[in-house]
């Protein structure tokens, strides 16, 4: 053991570190072995890994669990962008225009704390059962948080680097698309990477009520069935999905902002 | 009749003289602010009036909180006064503008461009050729010494060099004063001093008028033609003191007896206000 790993922020080497999320995973692994296998609960409430990854071969060998996640991952994919696409702008301009910030904080403040699910069966009554419901759900679940989070990252640009582009000579509108846009940038990926991941969490909601398809749907039915092990496949591919995504926002944001880094890479 | 006639004729030779007479590039008449809070009013800026002239290093020296940055902002624009007019070449200034560059004591570059593309930001804004901007860019690269790091990062530059390239950036736009409040306020001691003389070198090379806020005794004298003492909140000018020291300055000078006297006189200043402001 070394007092360094445990001096507070203290950098450790790359390889104590990956072995550290390594070991915590074997130990998770570890405790559901123990219990499954051990007996000591019912394998219907936990089942053994093998179970689980005997399901999951024979859910991609029959092919049938690809087409849901296709479907899954295109309504989280959509409805997450109409968010941005709204979310962001708005976000922006919330963030440096106070009469914008007045005209629409309060609202979306009230808004988000209405539980997205608690619309679902409004949106059936609106626009029925079909994939724009779906959507929707995501959208609600996604749009006021990302657009409250960009308004702040947005707000925290700081005063002097705005003042400076005056005397610079910038005008309002170059204020906004040369300074205050690539200021909040990497914030804004990082909101977004961090909104899109709430987006899959509201996607099994979406899919619990009124669908026929989709990773939700799957696991919906495999309860309706008594199958534990199928549910965990659905969870734990939409866990991967998620992980998948992040990384995926990560690499953005490396690739993106390597001014934000000493070395440059 | 023939009184009035001889007046007029007064009057117009002396029109004929009047552009020949330098008039003082900024021009601060009445100047006062108030601000507004939640806890009533602060007046932060009695009435003040003062000039500076064409390519003269002027700086203001007061105790904190006396509205030296408030004054610097009403002039940059950034910020209104609630009396009198600030002029400068004679117009009355209208929210901030390129003519009007500032150095701030944060750091202030875009982090996201490189150094080249912090000094051209503002020759950009106004449609200057690439050819043009390279130039200029190279130029003040050269100018404050940090010729080779066009390509860097402000995120990879230490504190002065920021601060250097900041100036840079502020002199590239061709501004027709260059405002600082307290740029190298956040520097250490050593740094501070070559700061000191990297800016007399652009000033002198440049021939800019510059209004100067620091804090620090030596560095108000080593600077400028003349220093203006302010008194404690609410601020304004308590007076005007002409230095005198030999052009180019040298770091020597801080040694000399003229500069101690300097000290001695402005310290007695400034402590005077600082007692009045703990009161
Ligand atoms: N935006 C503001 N709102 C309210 N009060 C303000 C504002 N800006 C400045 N003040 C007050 O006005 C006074 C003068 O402020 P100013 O920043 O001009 O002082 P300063 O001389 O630059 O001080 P320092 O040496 O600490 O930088 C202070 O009392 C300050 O609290
Ligand atoms: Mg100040």
């Amino acid at each position: 053991m070394e007092t360094k790993w445990f001096t507070p922020n203290k950098e450790i080497s790359k390889m104590i570190y990956t072995s550290a999320g390594f070991v915590t995973f074997i130990v998770v692994l570890g405790i559901w072995s123990l219990l499954s296998y051990g007996g000591f609960v019912n394998p219907l409430f936990l089942p053994t890994p093998t179970a689980v990854l005997a399901a999951a071969i024979e859910l991609f060998k029959s092919g049938e669990i690809l087409s849901d996640i296709g479907i899954s991952f295109s309504r989280v994919l959509t409805g997450f962008l109409v968010a941005a696409f709204i979310g962001i702008p708005l976000g922006i301009l919330m963030g440096s225009l106070r009469i914008m910030e007045g005209a629409f904080e309060p609202l979306i403040g009230f808004i988000r704390y209405m539980p997205a699910s608690a619309f679902i069966p409004l949106l059936i009554l609106w626009i029925g059962l079909g994939e724009t419901e779906k959507m929707a759900v995501i959208f609600l679940g996604t749009f006021f948080q990302l657009t409250l989070m960009v308004m702040d990252v947005t707000k925290n640009v700081q005063n002097d680097l705005i003042d400076v582009s005056y005397t610079l000579g910038a005008k309002n509108f170059q204020v906004f698309t040369k300074v205050i846009l690539p200021a909040s940038l990497p914030g804004i990926v990082d909101t977004l990477r961090i909104t899109f991941g709430w987006a899959w969490t509201y996607l099994v909601v979406a899919e619990i009520v009124g669908a026929s398809s989709g990773l939700g749907y799957m696991i919906m039915q495999a309860s309706r069935f008594l199958q534990p092990e199928k549910i965990i496949v659905g969870i734990l591919i939409i866990g991967l999905l998620g992980l998948i995504t992040d990384i995926l926002f990560k690499s953005i944001y490396r690739a993106s902002f390597s001014w934000m880094r000493k070395d440059g890479y | 009749m023939v009184a009035p006639k001889m007046e007029v004729h007064a009057l117009d030779s002396q029109e004929k003289i009047v552009p020949k007479i330098i008039r003082p590039k900024l021009e601060i008449k009445d100047v006062g602010k108030i601000f507004k809070t939640k806890s009533g009013e602060t007046t932060a800026l009695e009435k003040t009036s003062f000039t500076v002239e064409d390519g003269e290093f002027v700086t203001i020296l007061g105790p904190s909180g006396c509205g030296k940055s408030t004054i610097l902002r009403i002039v940059a624009g950034l910020e209104e006064s609630n009396s009198g007019q600030v002029l400068l070449d004679g117009q009355e200034i209208n929210g901030p503008g390129p003519d009007r560059g500032m150095v701030f004591q944060s750091y202030t570059l875009y982090p996201w461009l490189t150094v080249k593309e912090n000094i051209t930001f503002g020759l950009k804004l106004k449609g200057v050729s690439q050819k043009e901007r390279d130039d200029l860019a190279r130029h003040y690269l050269q100018l404050i010494g940090l010729e080779g790091f066009e390509k860097h990062y402000p995120i990879q530059l230490s504190g002065g060099m920021k601060q250097r390239v900041a100036i840079a950036r502020a002199l590239a736009n061709d501004p027709k004063i260059l405002l600082m409040d307290e740029p190298f306020g956040a520097l250490d001691a050593q740094t501070r001093t070559i700061m000191q003389e990297v800016l007399l070198k652009a000033w002198e090379e440049s021939k800019k008028t510059i209004l100067f806020i620091t804090h620090d005794v030596d560095e108000s004298i080593f600077l400028a033609d003349s220093v203006y003492v302010m008194t404690a909140r609410p601020g304004r000018l308590k007076k005007k003191i002409p230095i005198t020291l030999d052009r180019p300055r040298e770091f020597s000078m801080k040694s000399s007896v003229e500069f101690g006297n300097y000290k001695e006189e402005l310290l007695s200043l400034i402590r005077e206000e600082s007692l009045k402001s703990i009161k």
